[in-house]
Parts: C-alpha cells; sequence; structure tokens
C-alpha cells in the first residue's frame, strides 16, 4: 500500500499501435475477411465486369454526338446528338431564339448568387443585397418590357429557368414560412395553435398533384371576371404552399429536441418571446434538423418537374418534347439519362451544402 | 450588514398544485436585503419549485409573492421586469450551446438591458475575471468542463446586474473535484452583499455563508434556523433525520 511506482519515461515513450498494414493487408481485411465476404467480393466483382464495359463502349467509344437523328439510328452506341443537338431547346424551351442570352445571363447570376452563398465566409448583409438585386434583375431579363427589352411572355418561359425558378423560389419563401408554421404549432395561443395545425394537416392530407391542379383550373373560377393570375405564379404558390407544410413539421422535430432548460434560461435572462426564439431556441432547432429539413428541399426540387401536369414546359418536359419529335424517336435513354445527370448535379449539391453547413455551425466540437 | 429591515422577496401564503398534487403548502418567506438563506430537504419537497416560482419559471396559485415591490400576476410586463432583477443558475448550467463564452454573457445585456455591444463586453470580461475564466471568453460552452460552465452560468447572471441571485442545486451535476471552484465563487459573491436563495445540500457552505437555514418537506418549510442551531441542535425530527442521512 502507499504510493504506486509510475514508469514516466515508459509512458511517454509509448506509441498508438500501427494499424496500417499495406494493399494486400487492407484488401484481406476489407475485401476477403471471411469466406461469406469473399463471395461477396467476387460476385460483386462478377457484376462490374458484365456491366461497366459494355456501358463506357456504348456510352462513350461507339456513341456518336453531333450528328442528325438518321445517322444516330445506324449507330450501335449512344447517339448523345438528341441531347447536344437540342440543347437550347431543351434548357430554354419555347423562348424565343435569338433571346436566349437573357435566360443564359439569368441562370449565370442565379449560379453566381449560389456559389457565394455556399461558403459560409461570405455570407454578410452585403449577400443579402447581392441577392435582392440579383434577384430582381432576373426577373427584368426573363420577363423584359422595361429599358430596351422585348417583353417576352412568361407562358414561353420553359425548361431549365423554369426549374430553377420554381425551386430556389420555392424553396426560399417555404423555408421561413415552415418555420413560423411550427413555432405556430407550438405556440400557447389556442387560435394560431389551431389554424397552424389544421393548415398542416390539410396540406400534407393531399398530393401536389391536385394542389396543382386546383391552383390551376379551380382557383381561376374562383376570380372575379377579368382578373387573372399568371400560371407560373400560381404553380409557383402551390409548391411554396405544399413544401411548407413538410418544412413545418421538420422543424417542430427540432423544436421538441431543445431542452427545457434552455427556456428556462433565456426566460430567467428576462428574454421575451422573440428573442427567446431568434436568439436561443431556432439557432440550435434548425441546425439539429439540418439533414432532414435538406431532405424536405431536395424532395421539393425534384417535385417541381410535376408541373408538366399543368403544362409548364419545365426542364422535363422541354426534354420529352425532343424525344416526342419523329427524327429523334427512340433514343429517349440519352436524353433521360442527360437529365438524370442534371438533377443529380442539383441534388448532391443540395447534400454537399447540407453537409458543410453542418459541419460549420458544429460548435459542440471539443478542441 | 445583515440588518437591513426592508425585504426584497415576501411571500404570502403561497400554494401550488400539479394537477391534483399538492407541491407548495401555505409557504411564508420574507427575505431581507442582502439576507442568505440556504433551503435543503429531500427530492421532491418543492424547494426547487419555491425559487422556480419566485422568478415565475413556475406559476402559482394562491397567495402572493413581492420581488422588489412588484408582486408576481400575469402582467408579463412585470414578469419581465422582475426576471431582470433576479439572476438564476441552474443544475445543470444551462449555457447556451451555440453561442461562445462571451456571447452567452452579452445576450441578456445586449437584447433586455439595451446595453451597447462595446459597454456589455467590457462587463461580461469584468465578471468573467472575477470568477477566473477570462481566459476562455471565445471558446463554446462544450468545451469547458461543468465547474467551468458553472462559474460562467453565475457570470451570465451577474452580467444583469440582479438584486437578488437564486441558485437551484448549483452544484449537485458537478464532479467532486469541481463543487469547490463553484462554491468558492458563490461565497464570494456573498461577502460582496449580494442576496441570495441557494437550494443546495453543501453544508460547509451554509455554515460559511447563510443567515437562515431552512428545511422543505412534503411541500412545506419545517424549519429555520440560524446555522449553528440548525446543524448543531435541529429540533423537528425530520430536520434531525435529515441530518443524520447526510451526514452519515
Amino acid at each position: 500500500m502507499g504510493i504506486v511506482a509510475v514508469d514516466k519515461e515508459a509512458i511517454r515513450k509509448m506509441k498508438p499501435p500501427v494499424v496500417h498494414r499495406g494493399a494486400i493487408g487492407w484488401l484481406k481485411d476489407n475485401l476477403f475477411n471471411g469466406v461469406f465476404n469473399s463471395i461477396l467480393t467476387l460476385v460483386f466483382l462478377a457484376f462490374l465486369l458484365r456491366f461497366v464495359p459494355p456501358f463506357i463502349k456504348w456510352a462513350f467509344i461507339d456513341s456518336v454526338w453531333f450528328t442528325t437523328g438518321d445517322v444516330c439510328k445506324e449507330c450501335p452506341g449512344a447517339c448523345w446528338s438528341v441531347v447536344l443537338k437540342n440543347l437550347r431547346f431543351v434548357i430554354f424551351g419555347f423562348y424565343p431564339h435569338d433571346l436566349h442570352w437573357r435566360p443564359f445571363g439569368a441562370m449565370l447570376l442565379l449560379f453566381t448568387l449560389l456559389f457565394f452563398s455556399y461558403h459560409k465566409r461570405f455570407w454578410s448583409k452585403k449577400l443579402g443585397y447581392a441577392w435582392i438585386i440579383g434577384l430582381v434583375a432576373m426577373g427584368i431579363l426573363m420577363k423584359g418590357g422595361i429599358f430596351w427589352l422585348t417583353p417576352v411572355d412568361s407562358m414561353k418561359w420553359g425548361g431549365l429557368p423554369l426549374t430553377m425558378i420554381l425551386s430556389v423560389f420555392g424553396l426560399a419563401a417555404a423555408y421561413p414560412l415552415g418555420v413560423i408554421l411550427a413555432l405556430g404549432r407550438d405556440s400557447h395561443m389556442p387560435m394560431i395553435r389551431y389554424l397552424s395545425i389544421g393548415y398542416i394537416e390539410m396540406i400534407r392530407g393531399v398530393p401536389l398533384i391536385s394542389l396543382l391542379f386546383m391552383s390551376s383550373i379551380i382557383f381561376p373560377l374562383f376570380l372575379p371576371e377579368g382578373v387573372t393570375i399568371n400560371k407560373i405564379l400560381r404553380a409557383q404558390v402551390a409548391i411554396i404552399l405544399f413544401t411548407a407544410a413538410y418544412v413545418a413539421e421538420v422543424v417542430r422535430g427540432g423544436l421538441q429536441g431543445m431542452s427545457r432548460g434552455q427556456y428556462e434560461a433565456a426566460d430567467a435572462l428576462g428574454l421575451n418571446y422573440y428573442q427567446t426564439m431568434r436568439l436561443v431556441i431556432l439557432p440550435q432547432a434548425l441546425k439539429i434538423v439540418i439533414p432532414p429539413t435538406l431532405s424536405v428541399l431536395i424532395s421539393a426540387f425534384k417535385d417541381t418537374s410535376l408541373v408538366v401536369i399543368i403544362a409548364l414546359y419545365d426542364f422535363l418536359l422541354t426534354s420529352k418534347t425532343v424525344i416526342q419529335n419523329p427524327e429523334w424517336n427512340g433514343f429517349s435513354t440519352e436524353m433521360y439519362l442527360f437529365v438524370a445527370l442534371m438533377y443529380f448535379l442539383g441534388c448532391f449539391s443540395m447534400s454537399n451544402f447540407s453537409r458543410k453547413l453542418e459541419q460549420e455551425l458544429d460548435t459542440d466540437k471539443r478542441s | 450588514m445583515t440588518d437591513t429591515t426592508d425585504p426584497i422577496i415576501q411571500v404570502k401564503n403561497l400554494n401550488k398544485w400539479y394537477g391534483d398534487f399538492h407541491v407548495l403548502k401555505n409557504i411564508n418567506l420574507e427575505v431581507k436585503r442582502q439576507e442568505k438563506i440556504v433551503i435543503c430537504g429531500p427530492s421532491g419537497s418543492g424547494k426547487s419549485t419555491l425559487i422556480r416560482c419566485i422568478n415565475r419559471l413556475e406559476e402559482h396559485q394562491k397567495g402572493k409573492i413581492i420581488v422588489d415591490g412588484i408582486e408576481l400576476t400575469n402582467n408579463l410586463k412585470n414578469i419581465e421586469t422582475i426576471r431582470t432583477e433576479v439572476g438564476m443558475v441552474f443544475q445543470h448550467f444551462n449555457l447556451f450551446p451555440h453561442l461562445t463564452i462571451l456571447d452567452n454573457l452579452t445576450l441578456g445585456p445586449i437584447w433586455v438591458r439595451k446595453t451597447p455591444k462595446k459597454q456589455a463586453e467590457e462587463t461580461a470580461m469584468f465578471y468573467l475575471e472575477k470568477v477566473k475564466i477570462a481566459e476562455q471568453a471565445n471558446k463554446f460552452p462544450g468545451q469547458l468542463s461543468g465547474g467551468q460552465q458553472q462559474r460562467v452560468a453565475i457570470a451570465r447572471s451577474l452580467c444583469m446586474k440582479p438584486k437578488v441571485m437564486l441558485f437551484d442545486e448549483p452544484t449537485s451535476a458537478l464532479d467532486p473535484e469541481m463543487v469547490k471552484e463553484v462554491l468558492d465563487v458563490m461565497v464570494q459573491l456573498s461577502e460582496e452583499g449580494m442576496t441570495m436563495i441557494v437550494v443546495s445540500h453543501e453544508m460547509g457552505f451554509a455554515k460559511t455563508v447563510a443567515q437562515r437555514v431552512m428545511l422543505m418537506d412534503d411541500g412545506m418549510i419545517l424549519e429555520e434556523n440560524n446555522p449553528i442551531d440548525f446543524f448543531e441542535n435541529p429540533q423537528h425530527e425530520r430536520t434531525q433525520f435529515f441530518l443524520s442521512q447526510i451526514l452519515h
């Protein structure tokens, strides 16, 4: 008994065990670790060998890129010409051909703004103003009618700019609306609570398609004669209302994850309801629910393609229109692969953004 | 110093129920300015509920609570005023994990007291020095030990320049080695004349600091006395039993 002898020198010299064992060791540990795993590895390899080389041959070696539809019909490989030859229509729809630079400029502006918003270090008041100016400029570019710009009727908008407009405005407006609805549903005031519950449950109870139909067919019947509301705007509002209900439920989940102690600490300092929510509760609750929120927003982005059913020529419908043209009949695979790739790029960057945001806002880490 | 007769907190015939459960039964309590009171008692006896009623984290159903001349009613303005005058330290610290230590301290002064940011930060640094933790100002709560977090929580309350401080078992969630650093801060605070109501079982602290020690059980204050008589010569058999249990 008494003081236990400690050999400090020996302890300091100890190193963590080396785990790296070279390529062979890695293979053994990860791919051929036991009979079952070895069989799985071999089956998967066989699968890759069976399908990957033929795909590469079809997509890149035997493929044609800048030909007419007739040449394509003779070709054994992929006919990417269907995409490239019709690219302007696929992207811009029925927007007047010689004015394509305007939606192009609008999209360029949008991507620039999105790029800067992607990095937290650019977040500032200036970026907020840039967004406001940018959105107005995009509207002017698309619509025209002032300065020397020829007006373009919004019925001619289509393709990628339409998809981007519906998504960006849809998500940007649905998010704050969803947060307000979530707060409403948790409110102590019965009127506000029941209104919020009623709204959320009603919207979640119907498919987006039915909302779009209502906005496009039923809603105009209630307007006084002579008053019309732009079809794109109506679809846009339907998307916002729909997405907001889902965002609200996700945010409510985050609010329930907050401990009573946070509310009490804020109360004890004398903060009022709005200050408590804005400064203490929401910054934490919204951070917790970044992954499910982004899931909702990503599916909303993809759901914008449902506007085809009310005959808005979004990106998916312009693509479909091309392959219905007799010259390009039979090349739907190539076209849909291209569409899928574009949607994937959109969704994947949103996923990346969510992961990055989570890391940057993580203050619980010890360092 | 402690014979100031003007009471800062008056609790008269206070009653509270959770549903049918009678948590606080006819509580009467007067706290003079600069007085220090320690409340002990078994868990579930209502001691935390009592001090939480004083800054309206809990609503009472019967009786009166008057803090610094203002009666606690449903009037939101009065509640907010009282909360700015009454600081509270919690068992689980309840720091805001998404804000730095400095931002935790300046939040109340900037938004409630409308203090300019620069001045609020100077005050915050002053109190961080006082609780000996100034070098951690730019860290986040999750990076600090329990004892450090509790000292930050005390500093956060002090930044509001409260007239009364309530402590709800401030050391019972701490590792044993960190209890003293928090108690030291509280002793120092009491020496500077702060009015304090402390729910705690730290007998050493009660003996050094308190003018009155109370035992609560089953929603009632059963015994109150100066610390020497309370610990050396308890009258109520419930107090005797309680002390025999915690002093082993």
